[in-house]
């Protein structure tokens, strides 16, 4: 236990001490910020508009026009950064030959995928974090569902924590960074869009699908509804490859 | 402290080390000597728990290495060859991590970050970043790590490569200055550094170990002679002819041939035998100048030479006669 917090503190410090989670942050947030802007704009454009026209200023909100598309490219922009997040976790260790260090060292090696994995976590929470000005920038100037906001960012946050869960476990395989990157991303993105095969694969197939697909499990905390299939899968996915994760350093024990 | 039995490591098809067995009391300095991929490090890292052995058992302190992984973790300290550090972080800092993750309770951290850097003579380099650290100081900084939560054993893989001379001797001193209490083992090419350091070595080769004594009596055990160097002003063949008639002389072999009157002679003596007397009489008695007798020790590095290389030998003979066979 006492490990998993020095290696918890190490990686933390390890992103602030670098610019690595400087960038990421002000990436995500910029883009973020811009997509925001854009939607609030529109709204207000759409909102003059419809000021002439009472039969669609009814469907006019913060939440359908704001909320739902910001939620949704946030989740784009994400499935880029997260890769970039999880990259060095482990690679850099096994290229620099700290590895063997850390693995001779008193705490155990679940102890060392997990202080890994949540400190990347803890990034992802304050990168997210900072966009909740948005929340009070919206407050200012209307209402909105709370409910369905919170469901969103809940979907958000699962998300993040199996891409970074995905990427662990890749940054674990490979010593090379940019492979790391690259794998995670390209792994992250083939959950993502799964699903557009499923119209064509076949009823049984389809289904199976559709199962797997993240896009189809945000979609429902996007519309505000919390199921438990949805938070399993989250977290049944984070689960997994955390422990594919600890396999696989098991494994390159063995390989020496 | 350390019991070694019958450690095999195989990666895939190549065996690293096959059935190596050896132990290695309390208080002992013992070092590991072999040319590079003899399987060292791969001892090395079975004893310290980065790699489990494909068979055979290492017990440290009673414990088996396998089952109780996390108790002989903190026993030992190690230091893997290139020193591996976090080039990014403070000495601070990192010596910091490293008592947290050794599990140093956190009223004593300070007080045994500070004992283990006035060991190795870091203190004036703590706000520094690691990757600004001379080569030395580096080292000394693997050394500190390895020190942290004061284990009993201590092993360190090369700890004097890459070094100068300098340091070098720092470095050495530093290891026998703390090994007063712990046991220590610890890897070199280097001989004249583990016959200095070490009580006891064990020559290990394409993963066996080929010997293993004090270096003294691996010295005089060798069934290598003794040699003497003989200058003198006469002529080079009878001179030979000479020095080889005497008895317990095994052999006479030119090094610096016949010039300005002058040749120098390597005289090697049976075991046993000291011929020097005779040696010097006898030149004096043809009336030639006896102008320097020196004699000249076995090192270990002869020894090394001599265990290492026959092995090789033996190979080549082995591989000379199969392709005989094919042809």
């Amino acid at each position: 236990m006492s490990g998993l917090v020095a290696i918890f503190r190490k990686e933390m410090n390890n992103f602030f001490v670098s610019p690595i989670a400087y960038t990421v942050i002000a990436c995500f947030l910029v883009i973020a910020g811009f997509f925001f802007w854009a939607n609030l704009s529109l709204l207000s454009l759409v909102s003059l508009q419809a000021a002439n026209d009472p039969s669609i200023s009814g469907r006019i909100n913060l939440t359908d026009v704001v909320i739902r598309p910001l939620i949704q490219n946030m989740s784009i922009v994400l499935l880029f950064l997260i890769p970039l997040l999880t990259m060095r976790l482990f690679s850099e260790e096994r290229k620099s030959g700290t590895i063997e260090l850390l693995l001779t060292y008193p705490v155990n090696d679940l102890g060392i995928v997990l202080g890994k994995f949540l400190a990347a976590v803890c990034v992802f929470l304050i990168m997210m974090g900072c966009t909740l000005s948005f929340a009070l920038i919206m407050l200012t100037i209307g209402s909105f569902d709370i409910g369905v906001f919170l469901s969103s960012y809940l979907g958000l946050i699962l998300m993040g924590a199996s891409f970074i869960a995905l990427g662990v476990f890749i940054s674990s395989v490979t010593e090379n960074q940019i492979v790391a990157a690259a794998a995670s991303f390209g792994a992250a993105l083939m959950f993502w869009i799964i699903s557009w095969t499923s119209s064509f694969t076949g009823q049984t197939m389809g289904a199976i699908i559709r199962q797997a697909s993240i896009i189809e499990r945000l979609d429902s905390f996007l519309k505000g509804v919390i199921t438990l299939s949805d938070v399993t899968y989250f977290v049944f996915f984070t689960a997994f490859f955390l422990f594919l994760s600890f396999r696989s350093i098991e494994t390159q024990r063995w390989r020496g | 402290m350390i019991e070694v039995t019958g450690l095999t490591k195989q990666y895939g098809n190549l065996t690293a080390i096959k059935d190596v067995s050896f132990s290695v009391n309390a208080g002992e300095i013992v070092g590991f000597l072999g040319p590079n991929g003899a399987g060292k490090t791969t001892t090395m890292r079975i004893l310290t728990c980065f790699t489990p052995a494909t068979s055979g058992t290492v017990r440290i302190s009673g414990m088996d290495v396998s089952e109780d992984s996390m108790s002989v973790r903190s026993k030992i300290g190690y230091l893997p060859e290139n020193v591996p550090l976090y080039n990014w972080m403070r000495v601070s800092g990192y010596l910091e991590f490293v008592t947290r993750v050794k599990g140093v309770a956190s009223s004593v951290r300070h007080d045994e970050i500070d004992r283990v850097s006035s060991i190795v003579g870091i203190q004036d380099v703590q706000t520094k970043l690691i990757r600004w650290l001379s080569k030395g100081y580096r080292q000394r900084l693997g050394l500190a790590q390895a020190l942290i939560g004061d284990p009993p054993i201590i092993v360190l893989d090369e700890p004097t490569i890459g070094l100068d001379p300098r340091q070098i001797r720092e470095i050495r001193n530093l290891i026998k200055s703390f090994a007063l209490n712990k046991t220590v083992i610890l890897s070199s090419h280097i001989l004249p550094e583990v016959s200095q350091i070490c009580s006891r070595v064990i020559i290990i080769n394409k993963g066996a170990i080929v010997a293993e004594d004090t270096p003294e009596n691996l010295i005089t055990g060798s069934g290598k002679a003794a040699r003497v160097q003989v200058t003198l002003r006469g002529p080079e063949h009878e001179s030979k002819q000479l020095l080889s008639s005497l008895k317990g002389v095994s052999s006479v072999k030119t090094i610096n041939p016949f010039h300005d009157g002058m040749v120098t002679l390597n005289v090697e003596m049976d075991r046993g035998h000291d011929v020097r007397a005779q040696l010097a009489r006898s030149v004096i008695e043809k009336d030639w100048d006896l102008l320097e007798l020196k004699s000249i020790d076995v090192s270990l590095e002869d020894v090394f030479i001599d265990l290492v290389t026959e092995e090789s030998n033996d190979i080549q003979i082995r591989e000379n006669s199969v392709e005989k066979e094919v042809a």
